[in-house]
């Protein structure tokens, strides 16, 4: 019998694998498909202080192998979510859930943590100042050391529950962002957002989204996104989480290697909605034919 | 919604750009005329959606036109093809509301759904006249399922936008004769503007949307309605008219 267990910021989780913000909704479409108890946790749609519609469509385009997306932080607003997301929830899952929170100020930050901390299902609070499809704001935040530690204090002084930074790779020195936040009182760093891309249709000569840019997420992120979770591992000392294109329980061994304690699966949820069930059974095999025992023995193994 | 693997048992080109598969598989999950299936091609990320032309337990025809790459992709597969589908998504029609005499309005390749449509609501016997449907296309190369709708019993009035075949125009010219209890359409976004702005009565509009997930996570495929932010594939792809703002 092998061991999938990890600790996340004090909190032990089944396994580390953990539905990214922005492809699990609030967790309603896939508790109908299978029993999302199984996942380590998830981390839900990213939510603001007020409700948003976010940008026109189209909002996809496919690349190779990935997708690009610009909807915007679409989402119910944070008083919806508490009161019929959260409750909802309660229903089918029952371990303790990420809250993903994005905002266009601090103080757009602040309200929506301190509300959320008042939820008791709410386990951590991962701090979007990452997403590159709004503007003013998200990745703003994310790109600047300075403003990333500005919401970590301003979070931290809201919350008593952990906080995970969520940041983004569209920067030249991903270790500056991270060494911000983690001074800034941040309890673990989370990435990689998505990489700033664009598809443009050839019969009409225009941008396929209509947001004209997105962000490229999917396997084509895989290597980009494992490079940075190596380097902020090696730079911080609170815990990692690594996300980026993970597919297949390979994929997770790979970026616990590369530091990361837990992994988000994001765009793979959204071509096959069973990805993290499948990647959650093939991992103990996995492992074995690699001779692991504990999972959580190999996280940083090449740092 | 199911994941199951589908066997292409036949694969054609029914008129210009148009294609008809038929695939062989688990059907269980699609349940109403207007749902649709989420397809995955071989070396392509996103799966492809597709709107169910006819089904019958273990068996499902769609018709594509090539738009793209995938779908250009899928004008190349044979018989024996094994393909991963997702099924039975979308709300679908309504038709317990569809009264004595509805009427079917289709305009290119959203003609495909209402033909199952059209099959249900004759075959469930309450329908009390000749169905009334028009089907409305560019040109007469692209027509394509006339006489299968002629095979159910129904009305059928075809427009071309060149004048090549029947009516000149668009589906709006001779929809204005007919009297209905409930119209169902589905076509490219002008033409449904077109028909809710000709047409009173009750009605339902199944609208298309680029899409990533196709079962409601990503958000990708969000339109407003009178009734707050829905997903065409998931709250959708069919609407109310009333629901519509536009």
């Amino acid at each position: 019998m092998v061991d999938l267990c990890t600790t996340l910021c004090g909190i032990e989780l089944d396994n580390p694998v953990i539905p990214a913000s922005g492809t699990f909704g609030y967790g309603r479409e896939f508790a109908d498909l299978y029993d999302i108890n199984m996942l380590g946790t998830f981390s839900f749609k990213g939510t603001t202080k007020d409700p948003r519609f976010g940008n026109p469509t189209p909002r996809i385009a496919e690349t190779s192998s990935g997708m690009l997306n610009a909807v915007g932080l679409q989402n119910p607003g944070v008083d919806k979510v508490i009161s019929e997301e959260l409750p909802a929830l309660a229903k089918v899952f029952h371990k303790p859930v990420m809250a993903n929170v994005s905002g266009f100020s601090v103080e757009d930050y602040v309200y929506t943590c301190e509300k959320l901390d008042k939820e008791p299902q709410v386990g951590w609070l991962e701090v979007n100042i990452s997403c590159p499809n709004v503007h003013g704001g998200g990745m703003s935040f994310g790109t600047d050391p300075k403003a990333a530690a500005e919401v970590t204090a301003a979070v931290k002084k809201v919350t008593t529950k952990p906080v995970i930074m969520k940041l983004t790779p569209n920067v030249t020195d991903i270790v500056s962002v991270a060494t911000a936040c983690e001074d800034a009182g941040a309890d673990g760093i989370s990435l990689i957002n998505t990489l700033l891309g664009m598809r443009i249709d050839l019969k009409t000569r225009r941008p396929l989204l209509a947001n004209n840019t997105g962000g490229l997420s999917g396997p084509a992120v895989f290597p980009v996104a494992l490079r940075m979770v190596w380097q902020v591992a090696k730079a911080v000392k609170i815990p990692v989480v690594g996300m980026g294109g993970v597919s297949t329980a390979k994929d997770v061994i790979e970026m616990m290697m590369a530091g990361a304690c837990a992994v988000e699966v994001g765009a793979a949820n959204l071509v096959d909605p069973f990805a993290c069930r499948k990647i959650i059974e093939a991992l103990p095999a996995e492992m074995e034919k690699l001779g692991i025992e504990r999972l959580s023995d190999i996280i940083g193994a090449a740092l | 919604m199911k994941q199951t693997t589908f066997t292409i048992e036949q694969n054609k080109e029914l008129a210009a750009n148009a294609y008809e598969m038929v695939l062989a598989g688990d059907t269980s999950a699609i349940t109403r005329p207007g749902q649709f299936v989420n397809i995955s091609l071989p070396g392509r990320y996103l799966r492809r959606p597709i709107s169910v032309c006819d089904c019958e337990p273990g068996r499902l025809t769609l018709i594509y036109k090539v738009l793209g790459e995938g779908t250009e992709q899928m004008t190349h597969m044979h018989p024996g093809t094994e393909l991963d589908v997702l099924t039975g998504l979308g709300n679908g029609f309504d038709t317990s509301r569809a009264g004595k005499y509805p009427l079917i309005i289709g305009g290119g390749i959203g003609i495909p759904p209402l033909y199952w449509l059209a099959k249900d609501l004759i075959g469930d016997g309450r329908i009390e006249r000749c169905m009334n449907v028009v089907l409305g296309f560019n040109t007469a190369s692209e027509i394509f399922f006339m006489e299968e709708f002629l095979d159910l019993g129904c009305s059928v009035t075809v427009t071309t936008v060149d004048g090549s075949y029947g009516i000149k125009g668009y589906v709006t010219t001779p929809v204005n004769e007919l009297t209905y209890t409930e119209y169902y359409a589905c076509g490219p976004m002008p033409m449904l503007k077109a028909v809710k702005k000709a047409l009173t009565g009750r009605g339902q509009l199944s609208l298309e949307e680029r899409m990533g997930c196709g079962f409601g996570a990503c958000m990708g495929c969000s339109i407003k309605t009178k009734d707050g932010y829905k997903r065409v594939c998931k709250d959708g792809p069919v609407f109310d008219k009333e629901e519509l703002p536009w």
